[in-house]
Protein backbone atom coordinates (compact mmCIF):
# COMPACT_ATOMS: atom_id res chain seq x y z
CA UNK A 1 0.00 0.00 0.00
CA UNK A 2 2.06 2.27 -1.55
CA UNK A 3 0.94 6.23 -2.46
CA UNK A 4 2.02 6.48 -5.83
CA UNK A 5 3.28 10.19 -6.06
CA UNK A 6 3.15 10.31 -9.87
CA UNK A 7 -0.30 9.14 -10.31
CA UNK A 8 -0.94 12.07 -8.23
CA UNK A 9 0.97 14.69 -9.27
CA UNK A 10 -0.46 13.48 -12.88
CA UNK A 11 -4.27 13.72 -12.27
CA UNK A 12 -4.11 17.21 -10.33
CA UNK A 13 -6.67 18.51 -12.36
CA UNK A 14 -9.22 15.81 -11.82
CA UNK A 15 -8.70 15.48 -8.46
CA UNK A 16 -9.27 19.53 -8.25
CA UNK A 17 -12.39 18.99 -10.37
CA UNK A 18 -13.87 16.86 -7.57
CA UNK A 19 -12.80 18.56 -5.19
CA UNK A 20 -15.05 21.29 -5.90
CA UNK A 21 -17.72 19.35 -7.19
CA UNK A 22 -18.14 17.76 -3.89
CA UNK A 23 -17.73 20.85 -2.43
CA UNK A 24 -20.81 22.06 -4.14
CA UNK A 25 -22.88 19.16 -3.94
CA UNK A 26 -22.62 19.34 -0.05
CA UNK A 27 -22.70 22.83 0.29
CA UNK A 28 -25.83 23.32 -1.77
CA UNK A 29 -27.14 20.49 0.38
CA UNK A 30 -26.67 22.80 3.47
CA UNK A 31 -27.90 25.97 1.97
CA UNK A 32 -31.19 24.10 1.05
CA UNK A 33 -31.92 22.56 4.69
CA UNK A 34 -31.29 25.89 5.97
CA UNK A 35 -33.76 27.42 3.51
CA UNK A 36 -35.94 24.67 4.43
CA UNK A 37 -35.43 24.41 7.99
CA UNK A 38 -35.78 28.20 8.97
CA UNK A 39 -39.40 28.50 8.46
CA UNK A 40 -40.18 24.95 9.71
CA UNK A 41 -38.57 25.84 13.07
CA UNK A 42 -40.16 29.14 13.67
CA UNK A 43 -43.30 27.07 13.21
CA UNK A 44 -42.14 24.36 15.14
CA UNK A 45 -40.84 27.05 18.08
CA UNK A 46 -44.25 28.89 17.70
CA UNK A 47 -46.49 25.95 16.91
CA UNK A 48 -46.25 23.64 19.87
CA UNK A 49 -48.70 20.62 18.81
CA UNK A 50 -46.73 21.07 15.46
CA UNK A 51 -43.31 20.86 17.30
CA UNK A 52 -43.19 17.31 17.84
CA UNK A 53 -44.32 16.29 14.49
CA UNK A 54 -42.22 18.20 12.28
CA UNK A 55 -39.28 17.01 14.39
CA UNK A 56 -40.53 13.26 14.22
CA UNK A 57 -40.40 13.68 10.63
CA UNK A 58 -37.15 14.39 10.31
CA UNK A 59 -35.73 11.79 12.48
CA UNK A 60 -38.20 9.27 9.83
CA UNK A 61 -36.50 10.78 7.08
CA UNK A 62 -32.85 10.26 8.70
CA UNK A 63 -33.17 6.82 9.28
CA UNK A 64 -33.50 5.83 5.82
CA UNK A 65 -30.85 4.37 4.54
CA UNK A 66 -28.83 7.00 2.31
CA UNK A 67 -28.56 4.14 -0.87
CA UNK A 68 -32.26 3.92 -0.71
CA UNK A 69 -32.95 7.64 -0.74
CA UNK A 70 -31.13 8.01 -3.85
CA UNK A 71 -33.00 4.09 -5.33
CA UNK A 72 -36.25 6.26 -4.21
CA UNK A 73 -35.23 9.22 -6.17
CA UNK A 74 -34.43 7.66 -9.19
CA UNK A 75 -37.59 7.78 -10.87
CA UNK A 76 -38.17 11.37 -9.88
CA UNK A 77 -34.56 13.22 -10.82
CA UNK A 78 -32.69 10.55 -12.47
CA UNK A 79 -28.94 10.05 -12.51
CA UNK A 80 -28.52 13.88 -11.76
CA UNK A 81 -26.32 16.33 -9.31
CA UNK A 82 -30.17 16.75 -8.02
CA UNK A 83 -30.70 13.57 -6.63
CA UNK A 84 -27.51 13.84 -4.99
CA UNK A 85 -28.57 17.25 -3.46
CA UNK A 86 -31.86 16.09 -2.57
CA UNK A 87 -30.98 13.39 -1.15
CA UNK A 88 -27.87 15.08 1.29
CA UNK A 89 -30.57 18.00 2.06
CA UNK A 90 -33.20 15.80 3.74
CA UNK A 91 -30.02 14.50 5.90
CA UNK A 92 -28.85 18.02 6.80
CA UNK A 93 -32.99 18.62 8.05
CA UNK A 94 -32.67 16.80 10.78
CA UNK A 95 -29.84 18.33 12.89
CA UNK A 96 -31.00 21.65 11.38
CA UNK A 97 -33.93 21.75 12.39
CA UNK A 98 -33.73 20.70 16.11
CA UNK A 99 -30.70 22.90 16.54
CA UNK A 100 -32.62 26.09 15.13
CA UNK A 101 -36.16 25.04 16.99
CA UNK A 102 -33.10 24.53 20.08
CA UNK A 103 -31.63 27.84 19.60
CA UNK A 104 -35.17 29.85 19.02
CA UNK A 105 -36.49 28.02 22.30
CA UNK A 106 -32.73 29.55 23.92
CA UNK A 107 -33.65 33.30 23.23
CA UNK A 108 -34.84 34.06 27.23
CA UNK A 109 -38.28 35.47 27.17
CA UNK A 110 -37.40 38.37 28.96
CA UNK A 111 -35.31 39.70 25.65
CA UNK A 112 -38.37 38.70 23.51
CA UNK A 113 -40.42 40.83 25.86
CA UNK A 114 -38.48 43.79 25.86
CA UNK A 115 -38.98 43.87 22.27
CA UNK A 116 -42.24 43.66 22.15
CA UNK A 117 -42.89 46.50 25.14
CA UNK A 118 -40.48 48.57 22.86
CA UNK A 119 -42.79 48.18 20.02
CA UNK A 120 -40.49 46.27 17.53
CA UNK A 121 -43.46 43.89 15.22
CA UNK A 122 -42.93 40.24 15.45
CA UNK A 123 -41.40 39.64 12.38
CA UNK A 124 -38.72 42.24 12.37
CA UNK A 125 -38.76 40.98 16.80
CA UNK A 126 -37.78 37.41 14.93
CA UNK A 127 -35.13 39.09 12.58
CA UNK A 128 -33.21 41.11 14.73
CA UNK A 129 -33.61 39.64 18.17
CA UNK A 130 -34.67 35.82 17.87
CA UNK A 131 -32.89 34.75 14.45
CA UNK A 132 -29.14 36.62 16.20
CA UNK A 133 -29.46 35.31 19.68
CA UNK A 134 -30.05 31.68 18.11
CA UNK A 135 -27.37 32.08 15.69
CA UNK A 136 -25.01 30.07 18.20
CA UNK A 137 -26.60 27.07 18.59
CA UNK A 138 -28.18 27.16 14.69
CA UNK A 139 -24.19 27.25 13.75
CA UNK A 140 -23.46 24.41 16.08
CA UNK A 141 -26.26 22.78 13.71
CA UNK A 142 -24.84 23.96 10.37
CA UNK A 143 -21.06 22.70 11.27
CA UNK A 144 -22.39 19.15 12.02
CA UNK A 145 -24.44 19.14 9.11
CA UNK A 146 -21.79 20.60 6.89
CA UNK A 147 -19.39 18.21 8.22
CA UNK A 148 -21.94 15.21 7.59
CA UNK A 149 -22.59 16.25 4.29
CA UNK A 150 -19.24 16.18 3.04
CA UNK A 151 -18.79 12.69 4.41
CA UNK A 152 -21.53 11.38 2.23
CA UNK A 153 -21.29 13.07 -1.09
CA UNK A 154 -19.21 10.11 -1.69
CA UNK A 155 -22.46 7.72 -1.31
CA UNK A 156 -23.69 8.94 -4.45
CA UNK A 157 -21.15 7.24 -6.71
CA UNK A 158 -23.87 4.53 -6.74
CA UNK A 159 -25.79 6.98 -9.00
CA UNK A 160 -22.86 8.16 -10.86
CA UNK A 161 -21.99 11.40 -9.08
CA UNK A 162 -20.26 11.41 -5.48
CA UNK A 163 -17.50 13.55 -6.69
CA UNK A 164 -14.52 12.46 -4.32
CA UNK A 165 -16.29 8.80 -4.17
CA UNK A 166 -15.37 8.41 -7.68
CA UNK A 167 -11.72 8.05 -6.55
CA UNK A 168 -12.89 4.92 -4.24
CA UNK A 169 -14.46 3.03 -6.80
CA UNK A 170 -11.73 3.56 -9.32
CA UNK A 171 -9.24 2.64 -7.09
CA UNK A 172 -10.99 -0.58 -5.61
CA UNK A 173 -11.86 -1.70 -9.37
CA UNK A 174 -8.13 -1.09 -10.25
CA UNK A 175 -6.90 -2.75 -7.26
CA UNK A 176 -5.07 0.57 -6.80
CA UNK A 177 -4.96 2.59 -3.08
CA UNK A 178 -3.84 5.37 -4.12
CA UNK A 179 -7.08 7.22 -5.49
CA UNK A 180 -8.61 5.88 -2.50
CA UNK A 181 -6.30 7.32 -0.36
CA UNK A 182 -5.90 11.01 -2.05
CA UNK A 183 -9.58 10.40 -1.89
CA UNK A 184 -9.76 9.85 2.42
CA UNK A 185 -7.42 12.50 2.35
CA UNK A 186 -8.76 15.35 0.26
CA UNK A 187 -12.56 14.61 2.08
CA UNK A 188 -10.77 14.98 5.70
CA UNK A 189 -9.00 17.89 4.61
CA UNK A 190 -12.25 19.32 3.04
CA UNK A 191 -14.69 19.09 6.34
CA UNK A 192 -11.77 20.44 8.58
CA UNK A 193 -11.19 23.41 5.95
CA UNK A 194 -15.16 23.85 6.01
CA UNK A 195 -15.60 23.69 9.49
CA UNK A 196 -12.68 25.83 10.66
CA UNK A 197 -14.67 28.69 8.21
CA UNK A 198 -17.67 27.87 9.79
CA UNK A 199 -16.12 28.60 13.26
CA UNK A 200 -14.39 32.00 11.52
CA UNK A 201 -18.11 33.03 10.60
CA UNK A 202 -19.32 32.37 13.68
CA UNK A 203 -16.93 34.85 15.72
CA UNK A 204 -17.79 37.33 12.68
CA UNK A 205 -21.73 37.23 13.14
CA UNK A 206 -21.49 37.30 16.91
CA UNK A 207 -19.42 39.90 19.04
CA UNK A 208 -21.05 39.95 21.72
CA UNK A 209 -19.62 36.38 22.46
CA UNK A 210 -16.39 37.71 22.15
CA UNK A 211 -15.13 39.19 25.12
CA UNK A 212 -16.56 38.07 28.45
CA UNK A 213 -16.49 40.48 31.15
CA UNK B 1 -52.92 61.90 31.37
CA UNK B 2 -53.84 57.94 32.08
CA UNK B 3 -57.40 56.80 33.05
CA UNK B 4 -58.52 53.57 33.84
CA UNK B 5 -62.31 53.45 33.37
CA UNK B 6 -63.60 50.31 35.29
CA UNK B 7 -60.89 47.92 34.28
CA UNK B 8 -61.55 44.47 35.30
CA UNK B 9 -58.41 41.83 33.75
CA UNK B 10 -59.33 38.20 34.58
CA UNK B 11 -56.80 35.89 33.35
CA UNK B 12 -57.72 32.76 31.33
CA UNK B 13 -56.79 30.47 34.50
CA UNK B 14 -60.00 32.37 36.14
CA UNK B 15 -57.25 34.44 38.16
CA UNK B 16 -58.88 38.15 38.85
CA UNK B 17 -55.84 39.76 38.34
CA UNK B 18 -57.01 43.74 38.44
CA UNK B 19 -61.05 44.33 39.85
CA UNK B 20 -63.19 47.06 38.77
CA UNK B 21 -60.37 49.91 38.88
CA UNK B 22 -61.53 53.28 38.14
CA UNK B 23 -57.84 55.84 38.44
CA UNK B 24 -56.85 58.77 36.96
CA UNK B 25 -53.12 59.65 36.69
CA UNK B 26 -52.63 63.58 36.00
CA UNK B 27 -50.12 64.82 33.82
CA UNK B 28 -46.99 64.67 35.44
CA UNK B 29 -45.17 63.43 38.42
CA UNK B 30 -44.63 60.00 39.87
CA UNK B 31 -47.41 57.22 40.87
CA UNK B 32 -46.32 54.41 42.57
CA UNK B 33 -48.27 51.31 42.51
CA UNK B 34 -47.50 49.25 45.39
CA UNK B 35 -48.90 46.00 46.94
CA UNK B 36 -47.65 42.53 48.09
CA UNK B 37 -46.86 39.94 44.78
CA UNK B 38 -49.75 38.70 42.97
CA UNK B 39 -52.18 42.19 43.37
CA UNK B 40 -52.02 43.34 40.56
CA UNK B 41 -50.02 46.12 40.13
CA UNK B 42 -47.88 44.82 37.37
CA UNK B 43 -50.85 43.73 35.37
CA UNK B 44 -52.39 47.42 35.87
CA UNK B 45 -48.95 48.66 34.26
CA UNK B 46 -48.96 46.47 31.66
CA UNK B 47 -52.45 47.21 30.61
CA UNK B 48 -51.35 50.90 29.82
CA UNK B 49 -49.13 49.42 27.17
CA UNK B 50 -51.43 46.97 26.23
CA UNK B 51 -48.38 44.65 26.96
CA UNK B 52 -51.79 42.52 28.75
CA UNK B 53 -55.08 43.59 27.30
CA UNK B 54 -57.62 44.17 29.87
CA UNK B 55 -61.07 41.76 30.15
CA UNK B 56 -63.10 44.81 30.26
CA UNK B 57 -63.27 48.58 31.10
CA UNK B 58 -61.26 51.62 29.13
CA UNK B 59 -57.93 52.47 29.61
CA UNK B 60 -56.90 55.91 28.18
CA UNK B 61 -53.52 57.71 27.45
CA UNK B 62 -53.78 61.62 26.04
CA UNK B 63 -57.47 61.23 26.18
CA UNK B 64 -56.79 58.19 23.37
CA UNK B 65 -58.68 54.86 23.82
CA UNK B 66 -55.34 52.65 23.96
CA UNK B 67 -57.27 49.70 22.57
CA UNK B 68 -58.18 51.93 19.78
CA UNK B 69 -54.41 52.08 19.02
CA UNK B 70 -51.57 50.49 16.76
CA UNK B 71 -50.27 48.24 19.60
CA UNK B 72 -46.93 48.71 18.43
CA UNK B 73 -46.97 52.31 17.80
CA UNK B 74 -48.69 52.85 21.13
CA UNK B 75 -45.47 51.17 23.10
CA UNK B 76 -43.02 53.18 20.83
CA UNK B 77 -44.96 56.44 22.13
CA UNK B 78 -44.34 54.97 25.56
CA UNK B 79 -41.15 54.30 27.92
CA UNK B 80 -40.77 51.15 29.39
CA UNK B 81 -38.53 50.27 32.21
CA UNK B 82 -38.30 46.58 32.36
CA UNK B 83 -37.56 44.50 35.74
CA UNK B 84 -33.72 43.90 35.27
CA UNK B 85 -33.18 46.21 32.80
CA UNK B 86 -34.07 43.48 30.12
CA UNK B 87 -31.36 44.60 27.62
CA UNK B 88 -30.63 42.70 24.27
CA UNK B 89 -27.10 40.79 24.66
CA UNK B 90 -26.66 41.05 20.98
CA UNK B 91 -26.60 44.90 20.91
CA UNK B 92 -24.05 47.24 22.40
CA UNK B 93 -24.93 49.77 25.30
CA UNK B 94 -25.61 52.36 22.34
CA UNK B 95 -27.38 50.07 19.50
CA UNK B 96 -29.67 49.41 22.65
CA UNK B 97 -30.36 52.87 23.30
CA UNK B 98 -30.98 53.43 19.87
CA UNK B 99 -33.74 51.01 19.50
CA UNK B 100 -37.16 52.61 19.42
CA UNK B 101 -35.39 56.20 17.22
CA UNK B 102 -34.87 53.26 15.06
CA UNK B 103 -38.08 51.50 15.11
CA UNK B 104 -39.55 54.98 14.27
CA UNK B 105 -37.36 55.38 11.31
CA UNK B 106 -35.14 57.56 12.48
CA UNK B 107 -31.42 57.62 10.68
CA UNK B 108 -28.24 55.35 12.54
CA UNK B 109 -26.02 57.79 12.69
CA UNK B 110 -28.58 60.23 14.31
CA UNK B 111 -30.13 57.62 16.85
CA UNK B 112 -27.31 56.49 18.28
CA UNK B 113 -26.27 60.08 18.48
CA UNK B 114 -29.64 60.73 20.84
CA UNK B 115 -28.27 57.47 22.22
CA UNK B 116 -24.92 58.86 23.34
CA UNK B 117 -26.66 61.66 24.71
CA UNK B 118 -28.72 59.99 27.32
CA UNK B 119 -26.12 57.76 28.18
CA UNK B 120 -24.89 60.91 29.99
CA UNK B 121 -28.18 61.98 30.90
CA UNK B 122 -27.96 58.93 32.95
CA UNK B 123 -24.80 59.46 34.52
CA UNK B 124 -22.98 56.80 32.72
CA UNK B 125 -19.27 57.67 30.76
CA UNK B 126 -19.42 57.62 26.81
CA UNK B 127 -17.60 54.24 26.71
CA UNK B 128 -19.80 52.83 27.80
CA UNK B 129 -21.85 52.97 24.89
CA UNK B 130 -19.23 50.66 23.00
CA UNK B 131 -19.51 47.41 25.11
CA UNK B 132 -22.20 44.84 25.41
CA UNK B 133 -24.75 44.62 28.58
CA UNK B 134 -23.21 41.51 29.66
CA UNK B 135 -19.71 43.55 30.26
CA UNK B 136 -21.80 46.28 33.01
CA UNK B 137 -22.39 45.52 36.13
CA UNK B 138 -26.98 45.32 37.59
CA UNK B 139 -26.49 48.95 38.60
CA UNK B 140 -25.26 49.93 35.35
CA UNK B 141 -27.66 48.14 33.01
CA UNK B 142 -30.66 49.53 35.06
CA UNK B 143 -29.58 53.13 33.93
CA UNK B 144 -29.10 51.66 30.31
CA UNK B 145 -32.99 50.54 30.46
CA UNK B 146 -33.78 53.94 31.99
CA UNK B 147 -31.80 55.60 28.89
CA UNK B 148 -33.26 53.22 26.45
CA UNK B 149 -37.04 54.13 27.64
CA UNK B 150 -36.18 57.98 27.40
CA UNK B 151 -34.86 57.32 24.11
CA UNK B 152 -38.13 58.62 21.86
CA UNK B 153 -38.81 61.38 24.66
CA UNK B 154 -42.25 59.72 25.69
CA UNK B 155 -44.55 61.48 27.56
CA UNK B 156 -44.97 59.08 29.87
CA UNK B 157 -43.10 56.25 31.27
CA UNK B 158 -43.77 52.83 33.01
CA UNK B 159 -41.32 51.22 35.55
CA UNK B 160 -41.72 47.56 36.36
CA UNK B 161 -39.79 46.97 39.71
CA UNK B 162 -36.92 48.77 37.93
CA UNK B 163 -34.21 48.94 41.11
CA UNK B 164 -35.43 45.30 42.30
CA UNK B 165 -32.47 43.39 41.67
CA UNK B 166 -29.34 45.64 42.85
CA UNK B 167 -27.82 45.93 45.96
CA UNK B 168 -29.53 48.36 48.73
CA UNK B 169 -26.61 50.52 47.87
CA UNK B 170 -26.81 51.03 43.95
CA UNK B 171 -30.46 50.70 44.77
CA UNK B 172 -30.53 54.15 46.93
CA UNK B 173 -27.77 55.84 43.96
CA UNK B 174 -30.60 54.73 41.36
CA UNK B 175 -33.29 56.26 43.27
CA UNK B 176 -31.88 59.75 43.77
CA UNK B 177 -30.68 59.60 40.16
CA UNK B 178 -34.67 58.78 39.11
CA UNK B 179 -35.40 61.74 41.66
CA UNK B 180 -33.06 63.87 39.72
CA UNK B 181 -33.96 62.88 35.97
CA UNK B 182 -37.70 63.88 36.79
CA UNK B 183 -36.85 66.79 38.30
CA UNK B 184 -35.48 67.80 34.71
CA UNK B 185 -37.46 66.07 32.57
CA UNK B 186 -41.25 66.03 34.61
CA UNK B 187 -42.40 62.69 32.45
CA UNK B 188 -45.79 61.53 33.79
CA UNK B 189 -43.86 58.25 35.93
CA UNK B 190 -45.71 54.75 36.72
CA UNK B 191 -43.42 52.95 39.01
CA UNK B 192 -44.33 49.39 40.57
CA UNK B 193 -42.42 47.99 43.46
CA UNK B 194 -43.61 45.78 46.57
CA UNK B 195 -41.05 47.80 48.58
CA UNK B 196 -42.96 50.92 50.74
CA UNK B 197 -40.07 52.57 51.56
CA UNK B 198 -39.05 52.99 47.71
CA UNK B 199 -42.70 54.03 47.11
CA UNK B 200 -42.72 57.18 50.12
CA UNK B 201 -39.30 58.05 48.51
CA UNK B 202 -40.16 58.31 44.88
CA UNK B 203 -43.97 58.76 45.17
CA UNK B 204 -45.99 61.84 44.34
CA UNK B 205 -48.73 59.65 44.66
CA UNK B 206 -49.05 56.14 46.12
CA UNK B 207 -51.26 53.84 45.21
CA UNK B 208 -51.78 50.57 47.46
CA UNK B 209 -53.02 46.93 45.84
CA UNK B 210 -54.48 44.38 47.49
CA UNK B 211 -54.67 41.09 46.71
CA UNK B 212 -57.16 40.20 44.25
CA UNK B 213 -56.39 43.68 42.00
CA UNK B 214 -58.58 46.02 44.62
CA UNK B 215 -57.26 49.51 44.41
CA UNK B 216 -57.49 50.25 48.36
CA UNK B 217 -56.12 53.86 48.70
CA UNK B 218 -54.99 56.41 46.33
CA UNK B 219 -52.74 58.77 47.89
CA UNK B 220 -49.89 61.33 48.85
CA UNK B 221 -47.17 59.99 50.46
CA UNK B 222 -47.81 62.48 53.51
CA UNK B 223 -51.70 61.49 53.34
CA UNK B 224 -51.47 57.94 53.44
CA UNK B 225 -48.99 57.37 56.12
CA UNK B 226 -51.02 60.20 58.19
CA UNK B 227 -54.22 58.29 57.68
CA UNK B 228 -53.54 54.52 55.89
CA UNK B 229 -57.58 54.19 54.46
CA UNK B 230 -57.82 50.44 56.48
CA UNK B 231 -56.48 47.90 58.53
CA UNK B 232 -55.00 46.17 55.57
CA UNK B 233 -52.62 49.85 54.40
CA UNK B 234 -52.08 50.00 58.08
CA UNK B 235 -50.20 46.94 58.29
CA UNK B 236 -48.54 47.28 55.21
CA UNK B 237 -47.29 50.39 56.35
CA UNK B 238 -45.84 48.99 58.87
CA UNK B 239 -44.97 49.76 62.62
CA UNK B 240 -42.91 52.22 61.84
CA UNK B 241 -45.22 54.10 59.66
CA UNK B 242 -44.84 57.18 62.48
CA UNK B 243 -41.35 57.35 61.59
CA UNK B 244 -41.49 57.04 57.54
CA UNK B 245 -43.51 60.24 57.84
CA UNK B 246 -41.02 61.85 59.16
CA UNK B 247 -38.31 61.14 56.26
CA UNK B 248 -40.54 62.93 54.28
CA UNK B 249 -40.04 66.73 56.43
CA UNK B 250 -36.84 68.13 56.50
CA UNK B 251 -35.22 69.97 59.42
CA UNK B 252 -34.71 72.68 57.99
CA UNK B 253 -37.48 74.48 60.50
CA UNK B 254 -35.96 72.90 63.67
CA UNK B 255 -34.33 75.42 65.55
CA UNK B 256 -30.71 75.93 66.32
CA UNK B 257 -28.21 77.07 68.97
CA UNK B 258 -24.62 77.46 69.47
CA UNK B 259 -22.15 74.07 69.88
CA UNK B 260 -21.09 73.55 73.41
CA UNK B 261 -17.65 74.60 74.08
CA UNK B 262 -15.61 73.50 77.22
CA UNK B 263 -17.28 73.05 80.71
CA UNK B 264 -19.33 70.52 79.45
CA UNK B 265 -18.60 66.68 80.04
CA UNK B 266 -18.74 66.27 75.96
CA UNK B 267 -17.25 68.67 73.15
CA UNK B 268 -18.09 68.79 69.77
CA UNK B 269 -14.61 68.50 68.09
CA UNK B 270 -14.17 70.87 64.69
CA UNK B 271 -11.46 71.18 62.10
CA UNK B 272 -9.98 74.30 61.28
CA UNK B 273 -12.64 74.77 58.41
CA UNK B 274 -14.93 74.60 61.26
CA UNK B 275 -16.20 70.90 60.15
CA UNK B 276 -17.53 68.47 62.86
CA UNK B 277 -15.03 65.40 63.75
CA UNK B 278 -16.40 64.07 66.35
CA UNK B 279 -18.03 64.44 70.10
CA UNK B 280 -14.71 64.10 73.04
CA UNK B 281 -14.81 63.78 76.40
CA UNK B 282 -12.29 62.26 79.10
CA UNK B 283 -14.27 59.07 78.31
CA UNK B 284 -13.58 58.90 74.71
CA UNK B 285 -15.02 60.56 71.24
CA UNK B 286 -17.85 59.36 69.59
CA UNK B 287 -18.21 59.98 65.82
CA UNK B 288 -20.86 62.19 64.37
CA UNK B 289 -22.73 62.62 61.62
CA UNK B 290 -23.55 66.68 60.40
CA UNK B 291 -26.57 67.46 58.85
CA UNK B 292 -28.01 69.63 55.91
CA UNK B 293 -31.07 71.31 56.19
CA UNK B 294 -31.97 68.70 53.24
CA UNK B 295 -31.62 66.09 55.62
CA UNK B 296 -35.00 64.48 56.84
CA UNK B 297 -36.40 64.84 60.15
CA UNK B 298 -36.11 61.19 60.55
CA UNK B 299 -32.67 60.88 59.87
CA UNK B 300 -32.47 63.99 62.81
CA UNK B 301 -34.49 61.95 65.10
CA UNK B 302 -32.35 59.24 64.81
CA UNK B 303 -28.78 60.85 64.83
CA UNK B 304 -30.20 62.51 68.19
CA UNK B 305 -31.12 59.53 69.62
CA UNK B 306 -27.08 57.86 68.85
CA UNK B 307 -25.80 61.11 70.10
CA UNK B 308 -23.97 61.51 73.41
CA UNK B 309 -25.69 64.62 74.41
CA UNK B 310 -28.94 64.51 72.62
CA UNK B 311 -27.89 66.99 70.20
CA UNK B 312 -27.03 67.12 66.40
CA UNK B 313 -24.37 68.79 64.22
CA UNK B 314 -25.96 71.22 61.90
CA UNK B 315 -23.76 72.46 58.42
CA UNK B 316 -24.72 74.40 55.93
CA UNK B 317 -23.88 73.12 51.95
CA UNK B 318 -19.94 73.43 52.53
CA UNK B 319 -20.28 71.29 55.87
CA UNK B 320 -19.42 74.11 58.09
CA UNK B 321 -20.92 74.06 61.49
CA UNK B 322 -23.76 76.62 61.38
CA UNK B 323 -25.65 75.13 65.16
CA UNK B 324 -26.68 72.37 67.00
CA UNK B 325 -30.07 71.34 67.41
CA UNK B 326 -31.59 69.23 70.99
CA UNK B 327 -33.44 66.13 71.15
CA UNK B 328 -36.50 67.99 72.13
CA UNK B 329 -36.45 70.22 69.59
CA UNK B 330 -36.49 67.34 67.07
CA UNK B 331 -38.67 65.84 69.24
CA UNK B 332 -41.50 68.50 69.28
CA UNK B 333 -41.06 68.81 65.26
CA UNK B 334 -41.36 65.42 64.56
CA UNK B 335 -44.87 65.52 66.58
CA UNK B 336 -45.58 68.97 64.91
CA UNK B 337 -45.24 67.28 61.51
CA UNK B 338 -47.38 64.63 62.33
CA UNK B 339 -50.35 66.59 63.96
CA UNK B 340 -50.10 68.92 60.82
CA UNK B 341 -50.22 65.41 58.65
CA UNK B 342 -53.61 64.63 59.97
CA UNK B 343 -54.94 68.15 59.45
CA UNK B 344 -53.92 68.46 55.53
CA UNK B 345 -55.14 65.29 55.29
Amino acid sequence: MTLDWSWISGHTDDLTTLTLSHLQAALTAVLLGLLISLPLAVVAHRVRPLRGFLLGISNVLFTIPSIAIFVLLLPVSGLTRTTTVIGLTIYTLVVLLRNTVEGLDSVPLKTKEAAKAMGTRPLRTLLTVELPLALPVIMAGVRIATVMSISLVSVATYIGDGGLGQLFTDGFQRNFPTPVIAGVALTILLAVAADALLVALQYVLTPWKRRRA
Amino acid sequence: MIQFDAVHKRFPNGAEAVHDLSLDLPEGGVTVLVGSSGCGKTTTLRMINRMVEPTSGTIRVGGKDVQQQDAAELRRSIGYVIQQAGLFPHRTVLDNVATVPLLLGHGRKQARARAAGLLETVGLAADVGKRYPHQLSGGQQQRVGVARALAADPPVLLMDEPFGAVDPVVRSQLQDELLRLQEELNKTIVFVTHDIDEAVRLGDRIAVFRTGGHLVQCSSPTELLARPADDFVAGFLGAERGLKLLSLRTLAAVPQGPAPGGGGTWTLVLDEARKPLHWASEDGEVPVRPLKDTDSLLSALNESVASPTGLIARVDAAGTLTGVSSRDDIHSHAGQAHSEARVAA
